[in-house]
């Protein structure tokens, strides 16, 4: 195991979060279908988990990794919450295109 | 806390008759809501009466020679005293003294009040508000019975408000009739005037004694017994424009006579035997800052004897029955004033005694007639009661000798030191003497008058109602003629020994001889049979005659029927420009406000329109927005620190923390 602890630097990890984040935030901004744009904000959350593991093991910091344990079971809870509520505006509305989806009201 | 603990049930039963009556009673049978009201007063009488028993043993038992007491005698007092504000420096307790004073006092509020609570059972049986009623009569007493407890300023003042407020509810009682409305307000912004100059006054207590309370203050003035500052004459002309205003006196008595508007009892009651008198009781509660202030006490005297005979001359021509009464209200508290003025404390609360009893029996009397009449007020329109209303006559008659002051009814007992006291007091005291004497004579005139109109000669419109008075009305009735007969049989001597602890002068007194004090007595007894002798020309034997005298002085007769048009110049000199300013405000100030209002209320809803485009509930615009904006920060932050910090974020240049 020591090989990662020193031949892996931490920028390679928070390189990867950064692009992973981008890919996220760029799908979130051009995908149409609301299940995309879902996938992309659990995209960014992951991303955001990497850097945060990442940095727990650079810091011998336990707290990076109980945030990440945070952000998981939050994201999980969310995306049950967010699922019904697509699953509902499907139903009311026969479509997921977030562009027609611009009214609080049905 | 201790054996004084109870004078807490002494205002709380009448707030718990306003209470329940109040949020209960129109839903509870009629029998019931006059039960509460009833009980309420009398039960705090019951409590009153205990405590009177104890302090006239303590005052026999610590003045045995009774008269001999000095000026630094304790009073026999008893209180009961919680924390109530601590401000910084100012810590005002919430303290209830009952002393001889209050005791007297409380005596007149719930005893004549228990009275005139059952009359009213009888009078209002017919009214719509039964309840109303009574909660309010109840919610009067509570506040009155604080305001003679209070041991401060600051508890004083809530009893004034407060009964101030309950006043103006039961005189607005017929709130549907415009004028009766009016005249609540008109007595609750006058009395406004005159609280104005009592909070003033209380200020000055404040930073004058940095204490509020009446026992400190007291022994804060026997420390040092030469001390008379300016400050001092100050505080007692503002706590006199608080007792004008509250007992009606020049120059803002104008709200009493229209306070008539509210029901008879409620005149008995607030406006004639207690609240009225509640400026006399201030002023004999803190007489030992007016003792100090011979220029305070002569303004009180000028004020109550200038009263008494300015309301007395209106009094002679007025032609409504309750009218007439209210001015003599009017001039009676001129006496007190006029007593309190002459530093004769005790004469005051003697006279104010006494006046309870046979003011409040000739209004209730008064009430009686006008329930018989169907509500007819008009004295040229009655007539020949005397033999319809029998019991109503005879309480009537002996209340009208006791103010006429004939021995040995009640009033020449209270009236007759009062003119002696001032007698004594030099040259300007024999000036208050001749006022009022002057006064006596037109007291028994038209008192004299009132009876000859009301119950004698033909009868002048028909009697509405034969069997209209009740066993509840005609006991009170009673009970207050044998009051207004046997009161004043108690003796000055007596009753300023047992108030000597609390009211007497701290000052000295000229003293006077028994046989002036005599003469003086038969001087006046004549004066007021002369005024009756007048009154029986005018009145029966001669009953043209007043017409014929009011056609040769039209002026004279108008002025005072028109009561010297004293609202007139008010209104003219006072309300009009207030209104003009007013209306000013209005039409000037308040559109000049409202405009710039609108002119900022147009500028945001512009923005707000144009802003409104950017919420299209897109959520890909959002996000666009929401990226935008973290790429601008982002950009800033290295733009503006360079790309440093970048290099930190993604360890360019090493750990610098390790």
């Amino acid at each position: 195991m020591s090989f990662l602890q020193h031949d892996v630097p931490i920028s390679w990890y928070l390189l990867l979060s950064a692009i992973l984040f981008s890919l996220g935030v760029v799908g979130f901004l051009i995908k149409r279908n609301l299940i995309t744009v879902f996938m992309s904000i659990e995209l960014m959350l992951n991303a955001v988990n990497l850097s945060f593991v990442a940095f727990a093991y650079q810091w011998h910091e336990v707290r990076g990794q109980i945030f990440v344990f945070f952000v998981m079971m939050v994201a999980a809870a969310e995306a049950a919450v967010g699922l019904a509520i697509i699953i509902a505006v499907f139903r009311a509305r026969s479509t997921l295109a977030v562009d027609r989806i611009d009214l609080m009201k049905l | 806390m201790n054996e004084s603990a109870h004078l807490w049930l002494i205002p709380l039963f009448p707030f718990l008759g306003f209470l329940l009556n109040g949020i209960l009673g129109s839903r509870l049978p009629r029998r019931l809501v006059s039960a509460i009201g009833v009980l309420a007063p009398l039960v705090s009488l019951v409590v009153v009466l205990g405590d009177f028993g104890a302090t006239v043993i303590s005052a026999a038992s610590s003045c045995p020679t009774c008269g001999q007491v000095t000026a630094l005698a304790l009073p026999a007092s008893e209180s009961l005293s919680y924390p109530w504000l601590a401000i910084g420096a100012l810590h005002v307790d919430f303290t209830f003294v009952l002393d001889q004073l209050s005791a007297v006092m409380l005596l007149v509020v719930t005893g004549v009040g228990f009275l005139i609570h059952v009359y009213s059972v009888g009078y209002m049986k017919d009214e719509p508000g039964y309840a109303r009623y009574f909660s309010f009569l109840n919610l009067f007493l509570f506040f009155m019975s604080v305001l003679v407890l209070a041991g401060n300023f600051l508890l004083m003042f809530v009893g004034w408000e407060g009964v101030g407020l309950a006043s103006y509810l039961l005189i607005g009682f017929y709130f549907s009739r415009t004028s009766a409305a009016d005249a609540g307000k008109k007595a609750f912004i006058v009395n406004r005037i005159g609280d104005f100059g009592f909070l003033i006054g209380i200020f000055l207590v404040l930073t004058t004694f940095s204490t509020l309370s009446f026992s400190k203050i007291a022994a804060l003035l026997a420390v040092s017994p030469d001390w008379h500052g300016p400050v001092l004459t100050v505080i007692c002309l503002c706590l006199l424009v608080g007792a004008a205003g509250k007992s009606a006196q020049l120059p803002l008595y104008v709200w009493l006579p229209d306070a008539m508007e509210g029901p008879t009892p409620v005149s008995a009651l607030i406006h004639a035997a207690t609240m009225v008198t509640a400026g006399v009781y201030m002023i004999a509660r803190t007489h030992l800052l007016f003792d100090r202030s011979p220029v305070a006490l002569w303004t009180v005297a000028i004020v109550g004897a200038a009263t008494a005979l300015f309301a007395a001359t209106i009094g002679l021509v007025q032609n409504d029955i309750k009218r007439v009464l209210a001015y003599s209200t009017i001039s009676q508290l001129g006496y007190m004033f006029m007593a309190c003025g002459v530093a004769a404390y005790s004469a005051a609360i003697f006279h104010l005694v006494m006046h309870a009893f046979f003011k409040a029996l000739l209004f209730l009397a008064a009430g009686s007639v006008i329930h018989a009449m169907g509500g007819e007020q008009d004295l040229r329109r009655m007539g020949g009661l005397r033999t319809k209303m029998p019991v109503t006559f005879w309480t009537m008659t002996a209340a009208v000798v006791a103010i006429a002051g004939f021995p040995p009814f009640a009033g020449f007992f209270s009236k007759d030191p009062i003119l002696y006291a001032a007698f004594l007091q030099g040259t300007g005291g024999k000036l208050l003497w001749l006022v009022g004497l002057i006064t006596a004579l037109l007291t028994s005139f038209y008192m004299f008058r009132l009876w000859y109109l009301a119950f004698f000669g033909e009868p002048r419109s028909e009697v509405k109602h034969h069997h209209s008075t009740q066993l509840s009305m005609l006991v009170p009735l009673v009970i207050l003629g044998i009051l207004s007969v046997c009161g004043g049989w108690i003796g000055i001597e007596r009753f300023s020994a047992y108030l000597a602890p609390v009211a007497a002068a701290h000052r000295p007194l000229p003293t006077g001889n028994p046989f002036l004090e005599a003469i003086l007595s038969i001087v006046a007894v004549l004066v007021a049979l002369e005024g009756w002798l007048i009154a029986d020309k005018y009145y029966r034997r001669k009953p043209e005659r007043p017409a014929a005298i009011a056609a040769a002085l039209p002026t004279g007769y108008k002025v005072l029927l028109n009561k010297y048009y004293v609202d007139e110049i008010y209104g003219a000199l006072i309300v009009k420009p207030l209104l003009a300013f007013s209306k000013f405000g209005l039409g000037g100030v308040d559109i000049l406000l409202a405009g710039v209002a609108w002119l900022f209320a147009g500028i945001a809803s512009i923005t707000g329109m144009i802003l409104q485009r950017w919420q299209s509930g897109n959520l890909r615009s959002y996000a666009a927005w929401l990226a935008a904006g973290a790429a601008a920060v982002l950009i800033f932050v290295l733009l503006s620190n360079g790309w440093l910090h970048l290099g930190f974020a993604v360890g360019w240049k090493g750990w610098p923390l390790r």
